[in-house]
């Protein structure tokens, strides 16, 4: 284990380190369970407004938090003065005693001990802040070079978080981890019409994110300007295709939720309706999602709990196999724990989350899929998307007619929803043509925004709600 | 806190200003019908803001260790830093607004473990199959400010809130209800809560077929909350109008919407959540009219914005402790109109209530956007609410629809504790749905 944070007690000789004093903090405690991490954070942030630098900032977190079970009950405690350890522990033990009533059940995990470096391939802290600065100033100039422009926001980020993560059973697991985020938007305005186009991507320890974008942030101003002349469409329920950035969105939305166990495992009418082998789409449909699936936003070794990530079939051949779990979820529904329990930070308990969630590829070539559209929309590129229950909404970036098999005339973004239950059977095509989505996070239950990765092909759904535009 | 705006002072920046947070909230959540979890939070932190050379320059900090490392982080930044349009202001009156309330420092936990459970079981009493969920969380939030031009305040603020709801499941039609108020001072009526719950759970028990097409919508005040005022009052921003994104940024003065609107940004109303004696750059609190009567009549500015337009700051700036401050909105009034809740529905052939929207905001806000999925919904048929619409959608445009408007409800609730509106009927909303 690297040693950079020394904590040694007022008078005392011996000086632990940051995992021994972790360690000992954990005993004496009489819980059922007990875990504490301590997380340091170091982040960078460039962002312009129209023509101008609006902020530059650096920014250095400590933090730390207890979560402890007592028969069946949760106490949490975060703080960001991390001296005192044992006093946190008797505290979160306190409130997790005060709550519990039944019985502590956390699915049975070999624990891990582990020190994992971050993924890097070009690690944005060896590039200095000018650097970037200058890059940025390039993009944003680039905007302003298409004529019409009204503003226009460009942000950069780049983050540095190391995790030390202890539990009562012997779990020690230390993990790094680097993102990249970058955000461009452009607004024109005609008069009291207001239309933007943008794009947000992020990488798992890849500062080259923000290499070469210059055709991708021209064809951004060139976009918003063109909106002010594009038309509305009606809405009601259309073809739709959507692109592999809209597509991951909505395996995130239309499925990932529902997939998360802690909806489920305390419903018995829930547990009935998520059955797995329940059939949820065609055939031809798999998602999966999973923290081992390398090299992505959602990308991790171990989750909040220290439990090993893997790739988790959620939907095989059209039925539903799989969910997502935390050691409760997974003990409480008699199923395998999936390494997807995740904090967004030491101030929250770890829940339920998706790591990278793919619909994965199947056969059809772009041009198969518009066969036979006589009159349809093609969505690219996203906003954003939600999920409450069996319904969900997500929104396109892009829209585009489609008549008789061909993309024609650009139109004004639409927001897309569906129903879980029957717009994961309307989809009849799926690409093969894989892409992924990293410029997003997820927000659930207050915890936002969770780095996340989705992706799939382009696929086709009929009969998809569409609003007007 | 006067010893970094010293360390600073001595590193030899023109102005500097030091801001310090420290918050403690103990939220408890109930999951599946009881108590699952309690939780305490203690989150602290500083932030110093500088300006050199005409330039601004921040760096913040939770760790109490790496404060003293700020000076140097910042004087590395603030050359590539905006430049500034203001000065930093010095101390002035500030009005007595009521946001302390030492009976909820002092809050048991048992009583709110009490508080929660009771909700819950008052609604089972009558939906037995309904799976609750709770949070009762009470907190304490001290912020104070110093600055080199001789600004030195600070506050506490006391926040206790309550939210319950219920998932009910019938085959593969699941509803999800739920209902919540916050203050910074306590409250213990929450029985209306449960009313509400109940309300909505009686109005969804049937499901509906959607009205489509451009039919008459009513947005509940918590509707009003989801659906308008985000995308109306994104133009009000002073970031918008500054950088002439704003749909009416250059038409202050000017009819807007409807003149039965009024909408006032008010941290001065005692008790509400976002309610503050100054704002975080330190400048005093005021009730404003964003829009009189149809006009618009003030942009929400804090420094920065209010120096690059030439006019004064509004009291409007927030900020996280990492970043820089910006103008926002603190509590929201939205003035009542003059008609009777019921008589809102009156003559209404076919037409929609909005309550709860899912995907708001995620699109093209700044233009006055309105589109979204409608999570909670109902129909209205010949005046009568006779059930629940789902899969549906509502898309216009907030300028557009707040002009066709047809009635406004002649009492404002508060939504959550943070803003106050009536219910507002209009035209001008396209309604889709799914077959």
């Amino acid at each position: 284990m690297r040693v950079f944070r020394v904590y040694a007690k007022p008078g005392s000789e011996h000086i632990l380190t940051l995992r021994d004093q972790m360690q000992n903090a954990l005993t004496g405690h009489g819980a059922d369970f007990v875990e504490i991490r301590l997380e340091e954070s170091d982040s960078s942030r460039i962002q312009y407004r129209a023509r101008e630098i609006e902020e530059i900032g650096r920014t250095s977190g400590l933090g730390g938090s207890v979560r402890a079970a007592v028969k069946g009950g949760w106490g949490f405690v975060s703080f960001n003065d991390t001296g005192d350890l044992e006093s946190r522990v008797k505290l979160a033990v306190e409130q997790a005693r005060a709550v519990g009533s039944e019985t502590t059940e956390l699915a049975d995990t070999e624990p891990s001990v582990a020190d994992v470096p971050p993924e890097l391939v070009n690690d944005p802290g060896t590039v200095s802040l000018s650097e970037k600065k200058d890059r940025m100033d390039h993009y944003n100039d680039l905007i302003w070079s298409t004529p019409g422009i009204q503003s226009s926001t460009v942000i950069y980020g780049d983050n540095r978080r190391r995790v030390h993560y202890v539990n009562s059973e012997g779990a020690a697991v230390d993990q790094e981890f680097v993102h990249v985020i970058c955000y461009v938007s452009a607004v024109a305005r005609d008069g009291g019409d207001v239309q933007q186009a943008g794009f947000s991507i992020g990488s798992l320890g890849d500062y080259d994110l923000v290499a070469g974008l210059d055709d991708e942030i021209r064809a951004v101003g060139k976009r918003a300007v063109d909106l002010l002349k594009a038309p509305g469409i009606e809405g009601g329920e259309r073809t739709v295709i959507l692109d592999p950035v809209l597509a991951g969105v909505f395996a995130h939305e239309a499925f990932g939720h529902l997939s998360e166990a802690d909806h489920v495992y305390e419903s018995d009418q829930l547990k009935e309706i998520m059955v797995l082998g329940r059939q949820f789409g065609q055939p031809h449909l798999n998602i999966v999602d999973g923290g081992a699936i390398p090299s992505l936003r959602g990308s991790m070794a171990y989750d909040d709990e220290g439990t090993p990530t893997k790739r988790s079939d959620l939907i095989r051949d059209g039925v539903l196999v799989g969910r997502l779990h935390s050691r409760e979820t997974a003990a409480k529904m008699g199923e395998a724990p999936s390494g997807n329990a995740r904090a967004i930070s030491y101030n929250h308990p770890p829940i339920v989350r998706m790591t990278n969630t793919v619909i994965e590829p199947g056969e059809a070539s772009f041009e198969d899929l518009l066969e036979g559209v006589d009159d349809g929309v093609y969505v690219r590129n996203w906003y954003g998307g939600m999920t409450e229950m069996e319904m969900f909404t997500f929104s396109s970036g892009e829209a585009y007619r489609i008549r008789n098999g061909r993309v024609e005339e650009m139109v004004r973004p639409v927001k897309l929803s569906g129903n879980v239950f029957k717009t994961l059977h309307q989809i009849d095509g799926i690409g093969n043509d894989l892409g992924m989505n990293q410029g997003g996070g997820c927000g659930k239950a207050g915890q936002s925004p969770l780095p996340v990765s989705n992706g799939s092909p382009h696929i086709r759904i009929q009969n998809c709600l569409v609003s007007g535009a | 806190m006067a010893d970094l705006l010293q360390k600073a002072r001595e590193a030899g920046f023109q102005q500097a200003e030091v801001y310090r947070i420290s918050s403690q909230s103990q939220p408890i959540r109930f999951e599946a019908n009881r108590l699952k979890e309690a939780t305490r939070r203690d989150t602290s932190g500083a932030a110093l803001r500088v300006i050199n050379d005409g330039r601004l320059g921040l760096s913040a900090t939770t760790d109490p260790s790496a404060e003293d490392g700020l000076p140097d982080r910042v004087r590395e930044l603030t050359p590539f830093g905006a430049k500034a349009s203001f000065e930093l202001p010095g101390p002035s009156e500030s009005p007595e607004v009521e946001i302390f309330d030492p009976a909820v420092e002092s809050l048991e936990f048992d009583a709110m473990v009490q508080t929660g459970q009771a909700l819950i079981d008052a609604v089972r009493k009558d939906w037995p199959d309904l799976n609750c969920s709770a949070s009762v969380s009470r907190g304490v939030h001290r912020q104070s400010l110093a600055n080199s031009a001789g600004l030195n305040v600070d506050y506490r603020q006391t926040s206790y809130s309550v939210g319950f709801g219920g998932e009910l499941v019938r085959g593969d039609d699941m509803l999800s209800v739920w209902e919540g108020f916050g203050a910074s001072r306590m409250f213990t009526d929450t029985d209306w809560m449960v009313q509400s719950l109940l309300q909505q759970l009686e109005w969804a028990r049937e499901t509906a077929e959607t009205p489509t097409g451009q039919v008459p919508v009513i947005f509940t005040p918590r509707g009003v909350s989801a659906a308008l005022l985000r995308p109306l009052l994104g133009g009000f921003n002073g970031k918008a109008v500054m950088t002439g994104s704003s749909p009416v940024g250059d038409r202050l003065g000017e009819k807007v919407i409807d003149e039965l609107i009024s909408v006032y940004d008010d941290p001065t109303i005692d008790g509400a959540i976002g309610s503050r004696p100054f704002d975080d750059e330190g400048i005093p609190s005021r009730r404003m009219a964003l829009i009189d009567q149809g006009v618009a009549s003030n942009f929400l500015y804090d420094l920065q914005t209010a120096g690059r337009m030439n006019a004064a700051s509004t009291g409007a700036a927030g900020r996280g402790l990492a970043s820089l401050p910006g103008p926002g909105t603190s509590v929201l009034d939205v003035s009542p109109g003059d008609t009777p809740y019921a008589d809102l529905f009156l003559g209404i052939k076919e037409g929609i209530v909005v309550e709860r929207l899912l995907g708001a905001g995620q699109g093209n806000e700044m233009g006055g956007d309105l589109k979204a999925n409608v999570s909670l919904g109902y129909k209205i048929e010949d005046g009568m609410i006779v059930g629940r619409i789902k899969d549906t959608m509502i898309s216009g445009n907030v300028y557009d629809a707040l002009s066709k408007l047809e009635a406004v409800s002649d009492e404002a609730e508060w939504v959550y504790g943070s803003l106050r509106a009536p219910a507002i009927r209009c035209l001008g909303v396209e309604v889709a749905a799914a077959g």
